[in-house]
């Protein structure tokens, strides 16, 4: 799937993003299933909320490591996202 | 201990609580062991809110709440509210029946996370006749409240010979019940499906027809909904890597406390399985005979104990390698480099061939039957 720069990606209702102790992980979680979280995935999932669109999601993340040209590293593991139904394509109105 | 004393033991991840073996159903692929009717002296519920705490601290996450059907436990939702808190990710796996839109709104709120509800036949006469009670109106009833109430519907369907020719039925109707993900899963051979197997076994014709048939769903539905194939390991040449290694991963705990590391491994002898009655999980899970007997590979057998590919099957299943060999340390008969194969392959060719006897019903009267107690 491909993402409109208008898309607000939002976490899936029926999955869960959760922070593990015991693997010092953030992990996915869902029905009898569990995906382990490398953590700069987790950072991008985490302003998954449905209140930013794609590219503010972009420009929170390169504040925040004070870094530029994350756009096409997030587009790729949000398109992923989406394939795996972890987040909704839910477009602005 | 025979376990590899190299490898650290690693963290269980999934929980399985067995709360109880009672059913209204009696289907004859019943993977509860033969003689559960010997052991129906269930956990209280302080002890499974102890176990719940206990596994949880030792990093499991993935919780499954089972049977026999776990809704006869009065203090289910209770068990879930305590889940919840402690952070699992909560799975209801349930016949479905008798399951009230009421009771599902209560699991909700106390926080269960979702509900997999079995079908054993996309039309009434078969699912009832297999499930040994009329259920089928009920459990699709039960199917699109889940939907209803906001959870992930999984519909699970156990394929078999009686129903395998059905599998494009079966896909129509995880359509129509808008399941999110279905498991098509084809019978694994232990407990009252080994009993039934001559019945239950398909033959590779009918099963390589219905894997035909999935895979083209599989692909049409892609991104709508999940579909986990589960294969028959019988028609394999290499087994399924068995619990993903014993003890690394998986912790399951029968109605009568017994901790097991797969919920097959009651029927291996001299096993010795611990308790939660008389240990504590962290004890068991790194300490009892038990759940080291399989870890690592020095237990192995050749052809496994010199094969490349040992880390990953990890010689298959014990508990098949038990029932086909009588003895637990050989190497999976599935496998084709196992000496054991031939006796896969003579079940196979009988498969089909014996239409005679009837199926046996998983109930407390055949189990008295079958294990007369001691
Ligand atoms: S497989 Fe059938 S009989 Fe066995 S516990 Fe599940 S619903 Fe009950
Ligand atoms: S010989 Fe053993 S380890 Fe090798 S593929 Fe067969 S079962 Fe797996």
């Amino acid at each position: 799937m491909t993402l409109a720069a208008t898309t607000v990606p939002t976490f899936s209702p029926t999955h869960r993003l959760q922070w593990e102790e015991s693997q010092q992980k953030y992990v996915i979680l869902y029905p009898e299933g569990m995906v382990e979280l490398s953590e700069s995935a987790a950072e991008i999932l985490k302003l998954c909320d449905g209140t930013r669109a794609f590219p503010e999601i972009v420009t929170e993340l390169e504040q925040k490591f004070e870094t530029d040209g994350l756009t096409d590293d997030v587009r790729e593991f949000l398109e992923i996202a989406l394939d795996n139904g972890w987040i909704k394509d839910r477009p602005h109105h | 201990m025979a376990g590899s004393k190299t490898a650290p033991i690693t963290n269980p991840r999934w929980l399985l609580a067995e709360l109880t073996y009672r059913c209204p159903l009696q289907c004859p692929y019943c993977s509860n062991p033969l003689d559960f009717a010997e052991h129906l002296n269930e956990l209280g519920t302080d002890e499974w809110l102890r176990v719940l705490s206990e596994a949880r601290a030792m990093g499991a996450v993935q919780l499954g709440f089972s049977g026999g059907e776990p809704l006869t436990r009065g203090d289910l939702t209770t068990l879930v509210r305590h889940a919840r808190a402690l952070g699992y990710y909560s799975n209801l796996i349930t016949s479905g029946y008798g399951l009230s839109e009421e009771k599902i709104v209560e699991l909700r709120t106390a926080g269960l996370d979702h509900i997999q509800v079995s079908i054993q036949a996309p039309e009434k006469t078969l699912n009832d006749q297999l499930a040994g009670t009329e259920s089928f109106e009920n459990k699709k009833q039960v199917a699109r409240l889940v939907k209803k109430h906001g959870y992930p519907m999984v519909l699970c369907v156990v394929i078999h010979r009686r129903n395998i020719h059905q599998m494009r039925e079966i896909l129509e109707m995880a359509i129509e019940l808008q399941a999110d993900y279905l498991e098509l899963a084809n019978t694994q051979y232990y407990g009252w499906a080994h009993l039934n197997r001559e019945q239950l076994l398909p033959t590779r014709e009918q099963f390589e027809q219905a894997e035909a048939i999935a895979q083209e769903y599989k692909k049409a539905l892609q991104g709508k909904m999940k579909i986990y194939y589960v294969v028959p390991d019988y028609y394999e040449d290499r087994p399924k890597a068995c619990m993903n290694g014993w003890g690394t991963t998986f912790l399951t705990i029968a109605p009568d406390g017994m901790a097991l590391p797969c919920h097959a491994a009651r029927e291996l002898p001299d096993l010795r399985c611990p308790n939660v009655r008389d240990m504590s999980i962290r004890d068991i899970w790194l300490h009892s005979e038990a759940f080291n007997a399989f870890r690592g590979d020095e237990w192995m057998q050749e052809p496994c104990r010199s094969c490349p590919e040992k880390a990953k099957d990890f010689g298959g299943c014990r508990c098949q390698a038990y029932l086909m060999t009588g003895d637990t340390r050989r190497t999976d008969p599935v496998c084709g480099l196992s000496p054991d194969r031939h006796l896969i392959d003579r079940i196979i060719s009988a498969a089909g061939q014996s239409e005679a006897r009837p199926l046996t019903f998983r109930n407390v009267r055949n189990s008295k039957a079958l294990v007369p107690p001691h």
